[in-house]
């Protein structure tokens, strides 16, 4: 079965994903995401959608869950790239992605999870800027 | 409402969900829906193929470029033999799921969509049609 690559980036992963998922592909992603959190004591997750064309209930949960899961194990999950007729959608669809942080492209992303490592309470309150 | 062109195909496994969402936007393109519009009748087609395979056990989309009084629009049909719905008013409710999902389908699917109709017997299967107009 396919799987979408993650990279590792400093102490933080790195995951583009690039295809149409299936819904057996995104919960393959969930599974190895989390491993890899352990094994590379990753601080941070980069999720890029930038090439996606929907996110439907299904994807959104998956990145909710990715969020939760990584949140737990002592890593901060940013979603990157998400494209404004989508945020439009989520919205609509009723899923507010509210335990998913996001930034408008993967430097920021980056930043983001840095500055979460270094200083998390003004990070916190830069989120609610 | 006149059809002008349709395709149809089968929800048989979750790579079909995938080509019914290609179907829908090939369509949406050619109906000239804008870029919001189509994402917004694709995420509601993949809500609902995966409905027809999750829940009625696999059926069929069939995707139309319909026209009424000079205004085209994208309709999705989305047909099953499964079990059918019992409490239709409940099942469109935010947060209502009989299954693995997060109960934003159907009504998300409305939403999204600029007609919505249902109609489902118990024991007989289960029908749903939205329409995106231009």
């Amino acid at each position: 079965m396919d799987r979408i690559p993650i990279l590792k980036f400093g102490d933080a992963l790195l995951v583009t994903i690039q295809v149409d998922m299936h819904d057996r592909l995104a919960t393959a992603l969930e599974e190895d995401l989390t491993g890899r959190i352990v094994t590379h004591n990753a601080k941070g997750v980069l999720i890029d959608i930038s090439a996606l064309e929907i996110v439907d209930s299904f994807i959104g949960r998956m990145l909710d869950n990715i969020a939760a899961v990584s949140r737990i194990l002592d890593a901060d999950t940013v979603v990157v790239g998400m494209r404004p007729a989508v945020a439009i959608t989520l919205v609509e669809l009723g899923l507010s992605l509210s335990g998913v942080k996001t930034a408008l492209n993967v430097e920021r992303g980056m930043d983001l999870i840095q500055r979460q490592r270094e200083e998390p309470e003004a990070a916190d309150d830069d989120d609610q800027d | 409402m006149m059809t002008i062109k349709t395709d149809r195909l089968d929800i048989r496994q979750s790579d079909d969900v995938v080509r019914v969402r290609q179907l829908a936007r090939t369509f949406a393109v050619e109906v000239g829906l804008g870029l919001v519009d189509q994402t917004k009748i694709i995420t509601a087609a993949s809500e609902l193929a995966r409905n027809t395979l999750d829940y009625g056990g696999g059926g069929q989309a069939t995707a139309e470029i319909v026209e009424n009084v000079g205004r085209r629009g994208l309709k999705l049909t989305f047909e099953d033999q499964g079990p059918g719905i019992a409490d239709i008013e409940t099942a469109l409710k935010d947060g209502f799921t009989s299954g693995k999902g997060m109960g934003l389908g159907l009504g998300g699917a409305r939403r999204l969509s600029n007609e919505f109709h249902i109609d489902s017997k118990p024991g007989i299967g289960t029908r749903i049609t939205i329409v995106r107009w231009k």
